[in-house]
């Protein structure tokens, strides 16, 4: 049997920050994983997957990462996405210099 | 210090001016993503976890002080305000934009540094023993050799698309500071009725299928070196397996064939190869020797050393721990520890590498290394300078006497930067640090080599540490495994699992279980870590780590 979907998020690395992006419901890209689209649906993550991956000249490396709602919007399920949407623990660079995100 | 010719400041002008086309076709859109990947990785670009992250080649480890402050304008300039000296004696910027890094690079040439094959499936930068040329243990400087080693193999044509990495070490003593039995080609200098030549090992390696090298040859005069050296290369080119990038490695092709099937495939093909080296190549090297020339090193009474050594506890501790034996009696090799306790090992700020550098200019012959250890040293510096080295190192928060001692970690970027890793590495080892520091400790512990890697990789070494620890996700948490008894010198050894591994918030408590087991089973002080667990095996730790099993088992 296949296993059920879990709901997702579309993320990527800019092309010339480098950074952590999140692809929105309105097609920009968030550094906020609260502002991603969060999708339900396999057949709809599929399709959003590839209008990521098109977009050549300002991503790298799109895929389909687990998170769930949140009151705020999604969150991550797993520790790398929760450290992606941070930045890394020995310093307080990344994102967390610019828009504080405490950990879930 | 090798001295760039001409030819080489041409060679890495066309370089850069090729990559920073390659970055503006990429920009423009001319370039996809899969085809500018392999161009950007054999300049030294990485796309990590939060950003891009350049790696700049530090060959074997030699810096002079110049060079250490244009690194320390990189941090400043492009990046934000550090750099990370890496267990290849590298130093890696973990912020840099796209758009930048030509200028980067650009800036690194000025200064004869570069960022050319620190990744991709090439002959990687070969490091060396970093004491070389310094140590009272060594038969020769290996240096002049790794750098016609460097030469050889930057761009070389037979060499661009190998199975996979490769990766060369180097030293000139029987005393292996160079790890060279966990490289996939380890040269030991020896000299045989007066001829310098080399022992090779081949086939070390760690990663998923840890091997200790094997020995090819016991010895290969220099002569015939960089022949015999193509001929394994090119034997191992050819017959290496591209059909799985886990078993592509010179270590799985050598277990497989066996060490005797590849000596005579090497043999077979040193015979054709030789003949084209005609000499040029050890023309060369006599060339780059004079590049290598020691110091003239100053004279001068040694009083002042004693004195301060007697009066001032702080500085003697300092002395006992960070300073190793000079072939010149009145000179030292000076180790400045990264290793702050707390912070983050390897990090240095753009004005701690300036103070480095300062230092080497006025003390050390401007001479500065980096050691796969992740610390900076000064190779030759006059006894009677310590105090002073001591007093301005301690100012900027680089004066830590930890050396060798459960502080001295060597961890890999893990989760926090690497997007290869399945779990952190620096805030383990910035917690174990603390601890002990915490616990006053660390001195009586003595010696003992904690490597840390935050995935299988083992970029941490944590096979060959005397404690290793390695990170992985298990069911989307954080879990670290220990082993015990690896050991990274001249007596290497892969470390034996204790058993299941330890949750993040588990791991230093188990840290601790394992030291007091080590000090409760020692015979006496000067019984190191690696020694007592070489005398009493794995039980008793095993029994502190564990003790529900054996609650279980009764």
């Amino acid at each position: 049997m296949a296993r059920a979907f879990t709901p997702k998020v579309v993320t990527a690395n800019d092309l010339l920050e480098g950074d952590v992006i999140y692809l929105t419901a309105d097609d920009r890209w968030s550094r906020d994983l609260r502002e991603a689209e969060l999708i339900t649906d396999e057949a709809h993550a599929q399709l959003r997957l590839l209008d990521a991956q098109r977009q050549v000249d300002k991503i790298v490396g799109a895929y389909l990462a687990d998170a769930v709602a949140g009151e705020n919007g999604p969150e991550p399920t797993h520790f790398r996405e929760d450290f992606r949407r941070t930045g890394p623990s020995n310093y307080a660079h990344g994102k967390q210099e610019t828009s504080p995100q405490p950990r879930a | 210090m090798y001295r760039y010719s001409e030819f080489d400041k041409a060679f890495l002008a066309e370089r850069n001016a090729q990559f920073r086309a390659q970055v503006e076709r990429r920009i423009d859109g001319s370039l996809t993503e899969d085809e500018f990947k392999p161009l950007r990785l054999m300049n030294g670009l990485y796309l990590q976890l939060h950003a891009y992250m350049l790696r700049v080649a530090i060959p074997y480890g030699t810096l002079n002080s110049a060079q250490m402050r244009q690194l320390a304008l990189l941090a400043e300039k492009w990046d934000k305000g550090y750099g990370h000296f890496t267990t290849r004696q590298n130093i890696q910027y973990n912020w840099p934009k796209l758009r930048d890094v030509p200028d980067m690079l650009d800036a690194l040439a000025e200064v004869g540094l570069h960022a050319i094959q620190p990744s991709g499936n090439t002959i990687r930068n070969v490091t060396a023993d970093h004491f070389a040329g310094a140590a009272a243990d060594e038969i020769a400087d290996p240096r002049p050799y790794a750098e016609l080693l460097r030469q050889w193999s930057t761009d070389h044509p037979e060499f661009q698309f190998m199975p996979r990495k490769f990766k060369i070490a180097i030293t000139g003593s029987e005393h292996d500071r160079a790890v060279i039995k966990a490289h996939d080609i380890g040269l030991q200098l020896v000299e045989r009725d007066g001829v310098l030549g080399a022992r090779v090992l081949v086939g070390g390696g760690l990663g998923r299928t840890p091997m200790i090298g094997k020995e090819l040859s016991e010895f290969v005069a220099f002569d015939d070196l960089l022949a015999y050296l193509e001929a394994t290369v090119s034997v191992w080119n050819q017959i290496g397996r591209r059909d799985n990038k886990y078993k592509a490695r010179i270590k799985i092709t050598v277990h497989e064939h066996g060490i005797d099937a590849i000596r005579a495939k090497v043999n077979e093909r040193f015979l054709q190869v030789r003949p084209q080296f005609k000499g040029a190549d050890m023309a060369l090297l006599e060339q780059i020797k004079a590049h290598f020339a020691p110091p003239a090193c100053r004279e001068g009474s040694v009083a002042s050393f004693e004195s301060a050594y007697s009066n001032d506890p702080v500085f003697r501790s300092w002395v006992d721990t960070n300073i190793a034996p000079h072939k010149q009696a009145d000179h030292a090799i000076v180790t400045i520890s990264l290793k702050k306790h707390g912070a983050t090992p390897g990090d240095a700020t753009a004005e701690q590498m300036r103070v480095m550098a300062d230092l080497a200019e006025q003390y050390a012959y401007d001479e500065l290394r980096i050691s796969h250890e992740q610390n900076v040293i000064l190779p030759h510096v006059h006894k009677s300078d310590l105090p002073a080295i001591h007093a301005r190192l301690k100012q900027h928060g680089l004066a830590t006497a930890n050396i060798g001692l459960i502080s001295d970690i060597i961890a890999c970027p893990g989760m926090d930067y690497c997007a290869l890793a399945t779990a952190r590495s620096i805030p383990v080892a910035q917690q174990i640090a603390t601890r002990f520091d915490e616990l006053k400790l660390e001195h009586d512990i003595g010696h003992l080599k904690i490597k840390i890697s935050g995935c299988i990789n083992a970029c941490g070494h944590h096979h060959v540490g005397h404690i290793g620890i390695l990170g992985l996700d298990r069911a989307g948490v954080e879990n670290y495994q220990i082993t015990l008894g690896g050991d990274a010198t001249e007596t290497a050894a892969i470390g034996d699992r204790t058993g299941p591994g330890f949750a993040y918030d588990e791991i230093v408590p188990a840290i601790e279980r394992i030291i007091e087991t080590y000090l409760d089973q020692r015979e006496s002080p000067e019984e190191t870590f690696l020694q007592t667990y070489r005398r009493v095996g794995m039980a008793p730790f095993k029994a502190a780590l564990y003790p529900e099993a054996r609650a279980n088992a009764a």
